[in-house]
């Protein structure tokens, strides 16, 4: 075994629990915690395919910004009694997890018998386009209308943001 | 077996595992981390074609993905505080006005 696809294993297998975790936990904070645990375990995975940017994008931007929101909307929330969500285990919940079972079994034979996809992996160009100043340059060329439109959506979303969360609006 | 096989089998691993969650948890909080990790599954198939096809599409798109997340973290929380607002509870089981 190769260096990479140790690394490979031990971050698909830290990521795979800390997701489990995530959707087992009874207390929110500490789903919060254990997806900070996975979007790092994604990080490490971005980088054993070369993708310097995204990885680091993942780590500031995930891992950053958008769970210290959920930590700082749980913190607000003061969800202190958890007794009050009824999570106990239903006949409905039961069929629902057997069906993403069985949508996960499917989706797996199609990955390992679907036709081979071309030849191996070319790692010079992989890690060129990974860079961040490949990835600039396209950025404000070929994808300038679309980063554009970004803004447009960020703008959108924190005006709407503080309209849904204020409590008047005068 | 080509070189991205066993990432996407650990993406569609990560992706029933969020649906597991948004299908069977009731807390509204812990439904919404659940779609982040589904977002976070497809963000890595998208990578692990980019590298093997060569091709830098696959990475801008992540970039946009991670951009519409962000705002969609902002306005589901910001719903989320507004139901708690009015409702006292995060139980989606308790959120049905909408129902008929």
């Amino acid at each position: 075994m190769t260096l990479p696809s140790i690394m490979f294993y031990a971050l698909a297998v830290f990521a795979v629990l800390s997701a489990l975790l995530v959707v087992t936990r009874r207390n929110p904070v500490m789903s919060a915690l254990y997806l900070i645990v996975n979007f790092f375990c994604l990080a490490g995975l971005y980088l054993t395919l070369h993708a310097q940017f995204i990885a680091v994008i993942q780590i500031l931007v995930y891992a950053g910004a958008i769970m210290v929101l959920f930590v700082f909307v749980i913190m607000l929330l003061n969800l202190g009694d958890e007794r009050r969500l009824s999570e106990g285990i239903s006949w409905k919940k039961i069929v629902a997890v057997g069906l993403c079972f069985a949508l996960l079994l499917e989706i797996v034979y199609i990955l390992l018998f679907a036709e081979a996809s071309p030849g191996a992996m070319d790692i010079a160009k992989a890690t060129e386009i990974g860079t961040v100043e490949y990835i600039g340059s396209q950025l404000f060329t070929k994808f300038l209308f679309p980063f554009e439109v970004t803004s447009v959506i960020l703008t959108a979303a924190i005006v709407g943001a503080i309209v849904l969360a204020k409590r008047r609006l005068d | 077996m080509t070189v991205i096989q066993p990432y996407l089998i650990l993406s569609a691993v990560l992706f029933i595992i969020g649906t597991a969650g948004v299908v069977a948890r009731r807390n509204a909080i812990i439904v919404f981390m659940s779609i982040e990790l589904m977002l976070n599954s497809v963000n890595l198939t998208l990578v692990a074609f980019s590298a093997q096809l060569g091709d830098v599409t696959g990475q801008m798109l992540v970039f946009f993905v991670m951009t519409v997340a962000a705002a969609e973290a902002a306005i589901g929380l910001a719903i989320i505080i507004a139901l708690f607002r009015r409702k006292q509870t995060l139980n989606l089981d308790e959120i049905n006005i909408l129902k008929w």
